[in-house]
């Protein structure tokens, strides 16, 4: 028994582990309950044409919820960046403009926010709230609440390199999805960036003494967020070729629901990518596995609600017994060691 | 053989003043910290002792006043923790001196790690380096506590080494130690004590506050007394008992 409490404790080291054995579970379930649709592939074609959009957010989320705040007003930069990309396309025919101008409309709220927390002191979840509203009255004012279509853009290679077919089957956002989730991982474990996030996430007190620019670091950070959900906004506009009001809306609280099945830590101090990254792909996942399975639509949102309940506590329940097992080996360890003095001071 | 320090003073406080929006924390401090002196600050809760060493440490600066930090006029403006780093002052605080949830060599570097020039950590470096410190001027022998632990799963009393160990690697000319005692076992205590007489030893500065007298007593050269944000009394340790240090003291002890 003491054997297996300490190999478990060795598993749950490894990041995402436990997150990536949902996600097996959750497949594995899938395939026996609806194996005509899941052991073809075109089920997760659809899943890596879908997901990208509310994995990317999910990401960038995880860095911002890892350094103990809060971010609410990515759905409305899904929208406002994504108007601005439609916008500038539909007016001066170049994509890369409107590309450049688009995650610089998300920079833009991300640094509003950034200031609002960092100087004014607002709490992220009240000031980015606030920007929420904000910024998706201001894209519903701009675009009068209209649709807009921009299916001039497939024959351009923005298109085609952002949301294109690999050997026509792969979504080419699949991969731009791993590549940020491999990019963020470095950021967050390998830079001191990622390094201030986790410290100030811990305690900004401990930050600010150690030499930890926490005011810079955060308004740095909801920029990086703000970048990030705007190249989710062009993903998620150019793959389906249009621009709605409302579009993002429905992102919000699935993404936050990926980061915490992931199991980053609401308390701060602490992220995983890689538990993100599967964590968006259970959540997006759920709806067509409900469905597909045939215990009906309806059933999602539960089902959703569950899972999220269940990796949660696992999360929680498997971490507790990394702490007994090391605690034991604490108690022998030593403090000082014994006539060790002279070689104390160099 | 410790090192002849190339300065007088380690610090030098003139008329140092600091206000918290119309309350003032510090009103005109003056005070000195000799090359290889161990300073004993003391004085009731609320005395602005915190406030004063994180004025030396570069964690904000005086509203108004004067610093020198070994013999040299600081430049208050643009003078920050990362500054007191490059003029050798570190510090160990009672409960913020490292990142709980972090492994331990993220804590040793934490503020300047080493990076590449992309600002990519060197992690092996880092990881060999902590190690390297645990070992030899820490003095962790014990299984299971390795550079790559999380600080949490330290004793009060590891943390505190962590953080003085920390605090000797960068090769520090002044280290404040702020209440470094207070969450320790007696045992623990000693060995901080021993830290302490290590650091004069080795021909540097210490200021050390803490509300036990006796250890504050033991270890010091000179005792500066803060009540309300003002230094009453500047008091060498050849001048005083410990006893009578206890009842001026007590003179400072304000019944609410």
């Amino acid at each position: 028994m003491k054997h297996l409490k300490m190999s478990i404790a060795k598993l749950v080291k490894i990041e995402g582990l436990t997150i990536i054995g949902v996600f097996i579970a959750l497949m594995i379930l899938f395939i026996m309950t609806a194996p005509h649709v899941f052991t073809g592939y075109r089920i997760y074609m659809s899943f890596l044409q879908t997901v990208p959009p509310l994995l990317i957010l999910a990401l960038g989320l995880t860095l911002v919820i890892t350094a103990g705040e809060m971010d609410l007003s990515f759905s409305a930069i899904i929208a406002f960046s994504g108007f601005i990309f439609c916008f500038i396309f539909r007016t001066f025919g170049t994509p890369w403009l409107a590309f450049i101008l688009a995650l610089l409309s998300g920079a833009l709220v991300g640094y509003i926010n950034g200031l609002l927390v960092a100087k004014v002191g607002v709490p992220s979840i009240m000031a980015t709230l606030a920007a929420q509203f904000f910024w998706n009255g201001l894209t519903i004012l701009l675009s009068r609440g209209l649709s807009w279509n921009i299916k001039e853009i497939r024959p351009y290679f923005i298109h085609t390199l952002f949301v294109g077919r690999i050997g026509g089957i792969v979504p080419a956002q699949s991969l731009w999805g791993v590549g940020v989730a491999v990019f963020l991982w470095f950021i967050l474990n390998r830079h001191t960036f990622g390094e201030h996030i986790l410290f100030i996430g811990d305690n900004v007190d401990v930050a600010r003494v150690m030499g930890v620019n926490v005011t810079a670091t955060k308004i740095k950070l909801f920029v990086f967020m703000g970048v990030i959900s705007a190249f989710a906004a062009i993903l998620l506009t150019l793959e389906m070729i249009n621009f709605w009001t409302t579009q993002g809306a429905g992102l919000l609280l699935p993404t936050i629901a990926a980061v915490f099945i992931g199991g980053t830590s609401i308390a701060g101090g602490y992220g995983t990518v890689i538990g993100s990254f599967f964590g968006a792909y259970i959540v997006g996942s759920l709806e067509a596995g409900v469905v597909a399975s045939g215990i009906g639509g309806y059933w999602t949102r539960l089902v959703t609600g569950l899972v999220m309940a269940a990796s949660v506590s696992l999360n929680i329940i498997l971490n507790k017994e990394k702490g007994e097992g090391l605690k034991e080996r604490i108690k022998e360890s030593i403090f000082i060691k014994k006539g060790g003095e002279k070689s104390s001071f160099v | 053989m410790p090192e002849k320090r190339q300065f007088k003073n380690a610090v030098i406080m003139n008329n140092i003043e600091k206000y918290f929006g119309n309350v003032a924390a510090l009103n005109g401090i003056n005070f000195e910290v000799g090359a290889n002196e161990v300073v004993g600050l003391i004085g009731d809760n609320g005395a602005g002792k915190s406030t004063l060493i994180k004025i030396i440490t570069g964690v904000f600066p005086p509203t108004k006043g004067e610093l020198y930090i070994r013999d040299k006029k600081i430049s208050l403006k643009d003078y920050n923790v990362k500054q007191a780093y490059k003029l050798g002052i570190e510090a160990v605080y009672q409960d913020k001196s490292l990142g709980e949830k972090q492994d331990l060599w993220r804590n040793f570097f934490i503020g300047r790690q080493m990076t590449n020039r992309l600002g990519f950590i060197r992690v092996r470096e880092e990881k060999e380096m902590a190690q390297k410190i645990m070992f030899d001027i820490i003095g962790f022998r014990g299984a299971g506590i390795t550079a790559e632990s999380k600080a949490n799963k330290l004793s009060g009393g590891e943390r505190q080494g962590i953080a003085i160990g920390r605090a000797m690697y960068f090769d520090a000319d002044l280290i404040v130690l702020d209440e470094p005692t207070s969450a320790l076992s007696l045992k623990e205590v000693q060995k901080v004590l021993n830290f302490v007489r290590k650091i004069k030893e080795s021909g540097r500065a210490c200021i050390y506050i803490s509300h036990i007298l006796s250890d504050v007593y033991e270890i010091s050269d000179k005792f500066i007394i803060l009540d309300r944000g003002k230094v009453v009394a500047t008091i060498k340790k050849s001048e005083v008992t410990l006893k009578k240090l206890s009842e001026f003291m007590l003179k400072y002890a304000h019944v609410k």
